[in-house]
């Protein structure tokens, strides 16, 4: 599974630690995530990420 | 003659920016005691300007620079923040003294062109990278999200002076420029406020910063930041304060905040506080008369918030629901807190404020506490057994 990073604020999407404060368990491919989720740092979507 | 002076920082560094001693109301933080924004000149081979004013103050900054140097002799710009008030007389300085070079972060050189409507080739600058002024050197850190993604520091190792844009600054107008000139009591209350009202959001990216700072072996003589007073003394404390909040250890102190109709639900807070301040410090904030800006500011050194509001027309009072927004938006951590309220009929505000500070992630205590018209003295018992126990959690007990 792929990293991405945020275009924005920089901030690594890791898909083996996940998002656990909001709700991501970890394991949870980049692609998986729900469309509504969003950078936990700046806010930013899905969109705004690129993979590593 | 140049009606305002620079001042010296350090042997080829100059404060050229301006005061702004009458803004109160930054874009909604409420700056008592003004502001100041802050540029810099760095005399060397290539005279640089870092940073710039905004637009209204753009004479106070030329003259200034008068002061020094014919303002036509500056070579090169760095922008470390895009945000209006650092850049707002950056498209009419450019005009004016027609530099060689202007610099910016990837984000920044982004940023700027949209933002100012300005056509110019910016040269981005990459995080590490060194820029060559002739005889001495200037060196760029990005510092995304502190608190814009074209945010950056520079740093100026012959001299020893960090130019940290927004980060380690705060809203005060000073006729005195350095953090030692000034009350201790007020700095720190200046600074802790800007923290809380600007920078809180971003407190896991301030921790990696001050580690960042000290793995570049950053060794720092001058602190200069683009708002409020430059520091020269007690870097290690400033740094301290900084790592202190981002951290938002869970401290040992209630505020209550609230709304009220027709004092049912004062009556509510003033037991709660009453329950509260028996065990700990606490902090009671009626909405009508403390600023959103203020309610930050306490929150910051606290570990709960307990929230009262009235229900009006089936929801929480306005004044209350521009609180929490702005409170939300700070994204404040490891807080526990509860809300409470009077009603006449329908009694939803209670349950809002809890959905509120469950988006907050804040972790609920107890139970909310409803009084239908008017609070008896059993209700009472309850708002004060809430702000006890609560104070009593906070404190480990």
């Amino acid at each position: 599974m792929k990293k991405y990073v945020c275009d924005i604020c920089g901030y690594t999407y890791d898909p083996q630690k996940g998002d656990p404060k909001n709700g991501i368990s970890p394991g949870t491919a980049f692609e998986d995530l729900p469309e509504d989720w969003s950078c936990p740092i700046c806010g930013a979507s899905k969109e705004s990420f690129s993979a590593k | 003659m140049a009606t305002h002076k620079a001042i010296k920082i350090s042997d080829s560094v100059y404060w050229v920016g301006a005061i702004d001693w009458n803004i109160r109301d930054f874009h909604g933080y409420l700056t008592k005691r003004g502001s100041s924004y802050n540029a810099y000149l760095l005399v060397a081979d290539k005279i640089t300007l870092i940073d710039t004013v905004k637009a209204p103050f753009i004479e106070e900054m030329f003259s200034r620079i008068a002061s020094v140097v014919d303002p036509s002799r500056i070579d090169y710009i760095v922008s470390n923040h895009s945000e209006i008030d650092h850049s707002g007389a950056l498209k009419e300085t450019i005009a004016r003294i027609n530099p060689e070079k202007v610099f910016a972060s990837k984000m920044g050189a982004a940023t700027l062109p949209n933002l100012l409507d300005l056509n110019y080739p910016l040269v981005a600058v990459a995080d590490g990278e060194e820029l060559s002024l002739g005889n001495v050197n200037l060196k760029f850190m990005e510092t995304r999200m502190l608190h814009w993604p074209d945010s950056m520091f520079s740093y100026f190792h012959k001299e020893k002076v960090l130019f940290s844009q927004d980060a380690f600054g705060m809203h005060l107008a000073s006729s005195s420029l350095f953090a030692d000139e000034i009350d201790p009591a007020i700095l720190e209350y200046e600074a802790a406020t800007y923290y809380a009202n600007i920078l809180l959001p971003y407190s896991p990216l301030v921790l990696k910063l001050l580690d960042k700072v000290a793995a570049a072996g950053m060794d720092m003589a001058v602190v200069a930041p683009d708002h409020g007073p430059v520091w020269r003394k007690n870097l290690p404390a400033l740094l301290d304060n900084y790592k202190s909040w981002a951290k938002q250890e869970p401290a040992a102190k209630v505020i209550v905040i609230y709304d009220t109709m027709w004092g049912s639900t004062e009556a509510m807070a003033k037991a709660v506080a009453a329950g509260a301040s028996a065990i700990c410090p606490t902090k009671v904030l009626r909405l009508d008369v403390v600023h959103r800006s203020e309610v930050a500011y306490e929150l910051l050194d606290s570990g709960a918030l307990l929230v009262g509001s009235a229900t009006l027309n089936n929801n929480i009072l306005p004044r209350l629901a521009d609180v929490l927004v702005y409170l939300k938006g700070l994204r404040p951590a490891n807080k526990i807190g509860q809300s409470f309220g009077s009603f006449g009929w329908s009694g939803e505000a209670v349950k809002n404020i809890q959905t509120i500070l469950l988006e907050m992630k804040v972790t609920l205590i107890g139970e909310s506490i409803s009084a239908k018209h008017r609070p008896d003295e059993e209700t009472l018992k309850l708002c004060s057994l809430l702000g006890k126990t609560t104070a009593k959690s906070i404190k480990g007990e």
